[in-house]
């Protein structure tokens, strides 16, 4: 069983916005993206379980993305993929889910995990946008996976009371959420195995792609402006009574009523 | 003028109103600004409440009809509801040729929306709070802290609205209903639903924790689990409610106990202490209600309520029981 995990390097603490708009990622500090780390601990709790599975981590990105992938091979990937490319540079959704899906057709797969949300830009239906390139089923937000020979099956928690249990059978695309277990802390042995494991980078013209379909030039949106906005922490004195409508308020803004 | 296609959220059979009504009012409020709304409609929907907020044309899914796949004896699956609206809203796209295609944020929303632009190769921008004539879409990302106006250059505009953050605004029309009749391919059954097991602290959306201040066992179940079942979700205690027997040993939300990662975690005379905070830092939102303005919570709380928990949560659960009972459609003050 093959299994691919998309992982992403993402700027350390807030995100912001260079002079074309696209978030800056060059000369920050950088990690792992956190949601894919348990994406890739989702997949050792499959690899427990059978023989036979090989965890490839797949990441796009600038040169500095590598690091990325180190942090996917410590936590226990077997081999890295850095799809590297001047032109990527600006790359939207539609382009990344391009070059993400022509790299995983390229690698062969059963299964294919990722993040469900990255904690720089938030874009989640990259994974769903993957599925529809590969043609097969998504199963997108994963708050817990289960992985049989021919079945896949997730729990999700969609909050306002609704339950759901969602089966497809492999080959299929799972984004897992941070609730999905937390990832183990890597031990000595796995990080010093890690650096005699292989990696490769490809270029787009290894996938078959034009450097006119990703990057800023085919970019299918473009951002005119970027306003920041300041928002802290409120805290609410007063009687019981419209305390309670100030919560019941801020439940309703952000859809928990 | 344009058309607008517009996904409304249907609800299942039987399925209680969760907010689709007023999600789907949302989107038609500003499709109105783009062009003229057309809806695409999976699920049981109001055609009368569609209409009221100016749907020109309804397309209902018809019942569909499965092609009996080879080699199947058991009675045909269900459709997949993602699937579905993705292969209506292509369809739809492909007669119409419309403006713009909006459907509501979401985590299936999402999902539509990614493979809809995928299908169409056409430019798609999530997080939507508000739309201008273009159409320039402003963002709110990531959690709110930068507003983006963003536009799309490539193929038909694929929204996905925060309907949350959008004032409804009635506009009556007489709709045109065409019900829409489609052959689904197999791939639209590859992912089944099945019935949900009970609900766990560690994968839940909504969790209601209780800790020192509630003060009692009775006023743990009273407050906090009711709290906890009048919002969908799961009951926790900090490290003193569990050891002091006031919820089980299982509940205990902390770094030894369960790590969690709600979407909301709302604290009830939980002070926040350096051991409970490692098991619910990374919840997105995170609301407390304590008597002790000093308490650590209120520093890292995105909404902080100081006051007694024993007066503020029965006058909660008495407003969220109003706002339930209330028609759908609450317009929210400008």
């Amino acid at each position: 069983m093959r299994i691919v995990v998309l992982v992403k390097q993402v700027p350390a603490g807030d995100t912001e916005f260079g002079p074309d708009l696209t978030v800056r990622r060059d000369g920050r500090a950088a990690g792992l993206n956190p949601g894919d780390s348990f994406a890739v601990d989702q997949a050792l709790r499959i690899a427990v379980r059978r023989r036979d599975v090989r965890i490839t981590a797949v990441t796009m990105g600038p040169g500095e993305a590598i690091n990325s992938l180190r942090t996917a091979l410590v936590l226990g990937a077997d081999e890295g993929v850095h799809v590297k490319d001047a032109a990527l540079h600006g790359s939207d959704a539609l382009a990344t889910s391009r070059v993400l899906a022509a790299a995983v057709r390229r690698l062969g797969f059963d299964l294919v995990l990722c993040g469900a949300a990255s904690a720089d830009s938030g874009m989640s239906a990259v994974p769903a946008m993957v599925a529809e390139r590969l043609g097969v089923p998504a199963l997108c937000f994963a708050d817990a996976l289960r992985v049989r020979e021919r079945r896949v099956e997730i729990h999700r928690d969609d909050g306002r009371g609704e339950l759901r249990v969602l089966v497809a059978a492999p080959p299929a695309v799972v984004s897992v959420t941070e609730r999905c277990g937390e990832p183990r802390y890597p031990r000595f042995a796995s990080r010093a195995d890690s650096r005699d494991k292989p990696l490769s980078v490809w270029s787009l013209a290894d996938l078959g792609i034009e450097p006119a379909e990703v990057g800023t030039r085919g970019a299918a949106s473009v951002v005119r402006a970027v306003t920041p906005r300041q928002s802290g922490p409120v805290v609410v004195q007063g009687d019981p009574t419209s305390a309670a409508i100030r919560v019941a308020d801020f439940l309703a803004e952000r859809r928990f009523l | 003028m344009s058309t607008v296609l517009v996904l409304a959220e249907g609800r299942e059979d039987g399925g209680e109103d969760r907010g689709e009504d007023r999600a789907t009012c949302a989107l038609l409020t500003l499709a109105r600004r783009l062009g003229t709304p057309t809806v695409a409609l999976a699920g049981k929907g109001d055609t009368r409440l569609l209409a009221e907020f100016g749907a020109a044309t309804i397309y209902p899914l018809a019942t569909p009809a499965r092609s009996a796949a080879p080699g199947r004896t058991t009675a045909p699956a269900a459709l997949s509801p993602v699937a579905a609206r993705v292969a209506m809203l292509a369809e739809l796209a492909r007669r119409t040729q419309p403006a713009a295609i909006l459907i509501a944020s979401g985590r299936d929303g999402l999902e539509i929306a990614g493979r809809v632009a995928v299908r169409l190769d056409s430019g798609v921008l999530s997080d939507v709070i508000d739309v201008h004539d273009g159409p320039v879409a402003v963002q709110s990302v990531p959690g709110g802290s930068y507003l983006v106006e963003s536009h799309v250059t490539r193929g038909i505009p694929i929204l996905a609205v925060r309907t949350e953050h959008v004032a409804v605004r009635p506009a009556p029309v007489t709709p045109a209903v065409h019900p829409l009749r489609m052959r689904f391919p197999d791939s639209t059954y590859a992912v089944r639903e099945i019935t949900p097991r009970r609900r766990q602290l560690c994968t839940a959306a909504v969790i209601v924790a209780g800790g020192r201040g509630v003060g009692s066992r009775d006023a743990f179940d009273d407050l906090v689990e009711r709290l906890a079942a009048a919002l969908g979700g799961v009951a926790g205690g900090s490290h003193t409610a569990t050891e002091l027997g006031w919820c089980p040993r299982d509940a205990r939300v902390d770094q030894l106990g369960t790590i969690v990662h709600p979407s909301l975690y709302l604290g009830l005379g939980v002070s926040g202490s350096l051991r409970h905070r490692a098991g619910m830092r990374d919840a997105a939102t995170i609301v407390a209600i304590d008597r002790d303005p000093a308490a650590p919570i209120f520093q890292f709380a995105d909404l902080g309520v100081v006051g007694d928990v024993h007066q503020v949560v029965p006058e909660l659960l008495a407003e969220i029981e109003r706002r339930r009972a209330q028609p759908v459609i609450r317009t929210r003050e400008a």
